[in-house]
């Protein structure tokens, strides 16, 4: 007969050890306690009240995604020289300074995040604008998966097969000028719904809300391509749900997250990171080992796989990421250290 | 109330405490996956800022013993200086094991290019300095000089935070109030300084007679 005895070691109540609340809330008590840094100090952000240090809080729900139905291309595949990264490290390490500028404070600030209902505008010099809303997002074009290497200009990777659309498809049903000679993209601006949008301390100090561009020819290429999905699933808001840009033969910055609105123009647009800092960040922004970022260098990268801490590669950077095939094409003639 | 050489040792335990918390608990969170899906830079980071906390711990030593006229907290600034050198290793093996992943060669090459880098090195090799003269045998053989010596510390207070605020991409904010709080703290010693008030009243003297 079978008896359930707790095993000698396991002396201690449940009421013994750390209370729950002091545990789920060990980040913000440490912060308190002043580890942490000078900002931390500072930043009593939407769920951080000083006092409610044993308050009843609830550990917040994640955000609801749903399965997308989807075809699989495999065109750019040759171009991977590596796993895949896990999709745990794809949703949990992100640079979206509109939720925190740590790589952690996305996925733990974005969880709220409303995308239903949602409204990207096309408009510009287009025959017809467009007004899409979130299912016309999911529904509008058959989304396909395309597994594509992203480069942090921070010089990390990962490998994510995304799910979407190509940009050029949109842009052809608002039907383009030829007028037209860039894209603009916007990011959506609501500080209530984005706290880096809020505070300057906890923004970073971007120009919010943030814009990209790319040129008409950059646009129309097949490689950009509209995001609505990762790993089969509808994007996470850190992820820039639910909809973004993946321009993978440029740095990570340029795939501009939670999109409100596509102005096809005849002007070069303003991008946020080249307002903040033209010496380090250029319009282009293409993936380039010979080029450096004025205080780190781009000739290897760090790629994020699958294991732990040490199991991490230190791999050579690709011109273009490995996608010159598809892009070159686009830069000829163009001194990519100048217009870097 | 004087403190005792008791009270120094419960003092000393208290901050040994404090200043190993953190290590662990930075274990536990990158163990249970608190620190994001790839915590290299939340380590480096947070050991970065350990050590600069440190730091400052350290420099609020002098004046508030002064103040508070307790000469016997001075002794625990070897203590909490070593501390900063502990964080600081820390925070230099985190960059060359987790980021540069060894690549020693890519590492020296960094540490020649890259100001930021270059400045966070100048203050390492103060630290190794300053640690390893903080033995009590050495510091007797040195007599004078180890007073000159360990003055480092001040350029090391405002180099440490000029690293920080040239390394970040756009987040300038935190690295300025360090920048802000070490520069109090210097200027709290200059106005305790001798030298300062003696040079002050020769100012007085000279545009007021």
């Amino acid at each position: 007969m079978h008896f359930h005895k707790r095993p000698t070691w396991d002396k201690f109540k449940d009421s013994d050890v750390t209370p729950e609340q002091v545990f789920n809330d060990r980040r913000r008590i440490l912060k308190q306690m002043g580890f942490v840094g000078a900002s931390a100090l500072l930043s009593s952000n939407a769920n951080a009240g000083i006092f409610d240090l044993f308050g009843d809080k609830k550990e917040k729900p994640q955000f609801l995604r749903s399965d997308l139905p989807h075809s699989k291309n495999t065109q750019y595949d040759s171009v991977l020289n590596g796993v895949l990264t896990p999709e745990s490290k794809v949703i949990t390490h992100n640079n979206f300074y509109e939720f925190g500028t740590a790589k952690s404070d996305p996925s733990e600030n974005a969880q709220g995040f409303n995308v239903e209902p949602w409204k990207l505008v096309i408009d510009g010099l287009v025959d017809k604008p467009l007004t899409l809303d979130y299912d016309d997002l999911m529904k509008l074009f058959a989304l396909e998966e395309r597994t594509h290497l992203l480069r942090c200009v921070e010089a990390w990777s990962m490998v994510i097969p995304w799910v979407g659309f190509p940009l050029a498809a949109l842009l052809k049903k608002a039907g383009v000028s030829n007028k037209a000679t860039h894209v603009a993209f916007e990011t959506l601006f609501e500080p209530e719904q984005m706290p880096g949008q809020k505070s300057r301390l906890m923004g970073g100090g971007i120009h919010y809300p943030y814009v990209e561009g790319l040129t008409i020819n950059e646009a129309m290429n097949d490689l950009s391509f509209l995001s609505v999905g990762l790993y089969g699933k509808t994007l996470p808001p850190q992820n820039g749900a639910p909809i973004r840009l993946i321009v993978p033969w440029k740095y990570g910055f340029k795939s501009i997250k939670s999109i409100v609105r596509i102005r096809v123009t005849d002007k070069q647009p303003p991008t946020s990171w080249n307002q903040l800092a033209s010496h380090e960040y250029g319009f282009y922004a293409n993936v380039n080992p010979e080029v450096d970022h004025p205080r780190w260098s781009q000739a290897t990268e760090r790629r994020i796989g699958e294991g732990g801490l040490f199991s991490a590669k230190r791999i050579n950077t690709q011109i273009f990421n490995g996608y010159g095939e598809q892009v070159a094409e686009l830069y000829k003639g163009l001194d990519l250290k100048t217009y870097f | 109330m004087r403190l005792t050489t008791k009270h120094l040792f419960w003092i000393k335990a208290m901050i040994h405490l404090i200043a190993i918390f953190p290590i662990g608990y930075l274990i536990i969170l990158v163990l249970t996956n608190g620190a994001g899906g790839d915590p290299v830079q939340y380590i480096i980071h947070y050991t970065g800022i350990g050590a600069l906390n440190t730091l400052v711990v350290l420099l609020m030593v002098s004046p508030l013993a002064r103040k508070f006229k307790q000469g016997i907290l001075i002794q625990t600034r070897r203590m909490l200086g070593l501390y900063v050198f502990v964080y600081a290793s820390l925070h230099i093996m985190a960059f060359v094991s987790l980021d540069l992943l060894f690549e020693w060669s890519l590492f020296l090459q960094e540490v020649v290019k890259r100001p930021y880098i270059v400045v966070g090195m100048i203050c390492y090799v103060i630290l190794i300095a300053l640690s390893i003269t903080s033995l009590k045998s050495l510091k007797r053989k040195m007599g004078r000089r180890w007073q000159q010596l360990h003055n480092l510390v001040y350029l090391l207070a405002l180099l440490a935070p000029i690293h920080f605020y040239w390394s970040v991409k756009s987040e300038v904010i935190e690295p300025a109030i360090y920048i802000l709080i070490v520069c109090l703290l210097l200027l709290l010693r200059m106005r305790f300084s001798a030298k300062l008030s003696q040079y002050l009243s020769w100012l007085k003297l000279r545009f007021i007679a």
